[in-house]
């Protein structure tokens, strides 16, 4: 039994498929990446997951729970976080406001996961007065990160996490995935830097066309030629 | 010592006339424009029948006001109106959410453009007008009762001694205290409170919001609310300082909305700050300071004119040119807003 799962998913945003009957599955303490060239369908697959587009085929199911008929809503309040790739803070609000707002959904106190979260990217807490838009890209993304994992999601999903970030910015990002990882979280990413993504993924699905190419562990992908030559660039 | 005299009498002409209307008046526009900037920032248009809802809650409370005058029921010093007010803000919340449900929620699904609202709105302030003019009739309505005055001209000249008197009205005052008092609560409530946080993050970015599990429905409910609560008192405030006329509320929409475009729409702070632009611009303009520079000046160099900028027939041009320049030079307003 798998944990989050997509299974045969067909659908778009209205006109043509986008999604072509891929299917994509993330389990507890495994970060699954989803590579391949513009267009493939990445993020589109991963909105899926989170209930934001129509889909005519296939269904997705959490903990052996049929979603497909839930909201993007319900289905944050069932334990998936999202952090979309443009767009992931409230740049009017403070650092501290913007966690707060990740745990809306909690009745709880929050302190603790403050802290851990704090912990995780120490940054934050020196600049937890400070507007969120006034940070530089690389805290952005780790405002962004934080916010989702406000919730204490048990499935964490990223839409380009490192996109427009320098490559050290980029190194600290996917280290702090991976102790959130070890934490028990499952997270499911879409990268464009696939290399270093599929370097620290448990399962990598080339998606091509809104398909499955080829689907392994990062290390087999890594190590595949025939994806090397196509899609990572020899 | 006669210099000083003079002086002293110049400046309270100018405080007489120009800073205690200018704050009143500011004051109302103030509420008015953030009525309009929170509309804009949340539900993301331009409401233009925040001047037929500001018309319609200050007719429930002179309505309720009659009524509890005819009940022999008043407030002594204070005006009977503040008691009608709660009615007036319940009535009034209901007619905006009504209004949501018929009119503005179909456009909400449909995911409609920002100019379908506003032109929606407009149908909406038709609407309203025709309903506020069908009950009470186009025609000025006083309902101020109580004291009229906290400082009267004339007392003031008898303590002081000058030649000049200041009287600051009750309505005024009234304006005054209550703006500060509701702005005050209003900015603890959207910074402090869990609802708050939230219409603000709706407003900052309403996709993030929807992904934190911030409940739209909610927060467009609480935004009509507010925009009740403010369109109702700034109304009524309005309606006690001057008095009421439907087709003064409709014409009030252009200085409130250019005190919420001034000051950047979208952003609070800017819509106050914008008030008391306006309304400083407007009093200050059409003012004729005659009288004050014959204080000032040495005798025989008094002016023979009224030393009148602009008869306040055309105060709403004041509003209009601030407005355009705003939009030519600094389209995101003083403090940084969104661009119409």
């Amino acid at each position: 039994m798998s944990f989050l799962v997509g299974e045969n998913l067909v659908g778009g945003y209205g006109g043509a498929d986008i999604l072509r009957g891929c299917t994509i599955e993330v389990n507890e303490g495994e970060i699954a990446v989803i590579v391949g060239p513009n267009g493939a369908g990445k993020s589109t697959a991963m909105k899926a997951l989170l209930g934001m587009l129509d889909l005519r085929e296939g269904e997705v199911r959490f903990r052996d729970r049929n979603l497909s008929s839930l909201t993007p809503q319900r289905r944050i309040a069932e334990g998936i976080a999202f952090v979309p790739q443009t767009q992931n803070v409230f740049t009017s609000m403070t650092v501290y406001e913007n966690l707060e707002m990740g745990a809306f959904l909690r009745d709880d106190q929050i302190d603790e996961t403050v802290e851990q979260v704090y912990e995780l990217f120490p940054i934050l807490a020196q600049k937890r007065d400070q507007l969120a838009g006034e940070l530089s890209g690389g805290q952005r993304q780790q405002v962004a990160v934080a916010r989702a994992l406000m919730s204490r999601p048990s499935v964490l999903m990223l839409d380009e996490p490192t996109a427009g970030v320098s490559p050290i910015v980029m190194d600290e990002l996917f280290d702090r995935i991976l102790e959130v990882r070890a934490t028990g979280v499952a997270i499911l990413m879409v990268e464009q830097n696939a290399r270093q993504a599929l370097d620290i993924a448990d399962r990598g699905y080339v998606l091509v066309m809104g398909e499955n190419r080829h689907t392994d562990s990062g290390s087999a992908l890594l190590a595949d030629p025939v994806v090397r030559r196509s899609f990572l660039g020899g | 010592m006669e210099v000083l005299g003079d002086i002293t009498s110049a400046v309270v002409l100018l405080l007489n006339f120009i800073v205690v209307p200018g704050l009143s008046y500011g004051s109302q526009l103030a509420l008015g424009a953030l009525g309009i900037t929170l509309v804009f920032g949340i539900l993301r248009f331009a409401n233009f029948a925040h001047g037929d809802t500001m018309a319609f809650g200050t007719m429930i409370v002179i309505l309720v006001t009659w009524w509890l005058q005819a009940q022999g029921i008043n407030l002594g010093p204070l005006p009977t109106a503040l008691l009608a007010l709660p009615a007036g803000i319940l009535l009034t919340v209901v007619l905006l959410v009504v209004t949501d449900r018929l009119v503005y929620r179909h456009y909400r699904r449909q995911k409609s453009a920002p100019v379908t609202f506003m032109i929606a709105s407009i149908g909406v302030m038709f609407v309203t007008n025709g309903v506020v003019r069908f009950v009470i009739g186009p025609n000025d309505q006083r309902f101020l009762d109580g004291e009229r005055f906290i400082l009267r001209a004339r007392d003031f000249k008898a303590s002081t001694g000058l030649a000049e008197g200041l009287s600051i009205k009750v309505s005024q005052g009234l304006t005054i205290v209550i703006a500060v008092l509701l702005v005050a609560a209003l900015f603890w409530f959207l910074q402090k409170t869990r609802t708050g946080k939230a219409m603000r993050a709706y407003s900052d970015n309403e996709d993030l919001a929807l992904l934190s599990g911030v409940d739209p429905d909610r927060v467009v409910l609480v935004t009509w609310t507010i925009a009740a609560i403010l369109a109702t008192i700034a109304g009524t405030l309005y309606g006690l300082d001057k008095s009421f006329k439907p087709f003064t509320y409709l014409q009030l929409l252009l200085p409130m909305f250019a005190a919420a475009i001034v000051g950047g729409i979208g952003n609070p702070i800017g819509a106050i700050l914008g008030g008391y632009v306006i309304a400083f611009s407007e009093v200050m303009v059409t003012y004729a300071y005659k009288k004050v520079f014959i204080y000032l000046l040495p005798q025989g160099l008094e002016p023979e004119g009224l030393v009148q900028l602009l008869s306040t027939d055309y105060k709403f041009a004041v509003s209009f040119v601030i407005l355009v320049l705003v939009l030519l030079v600094r389209p995101t307003g003083l403090l940084r807003g969104k661009v119409l």
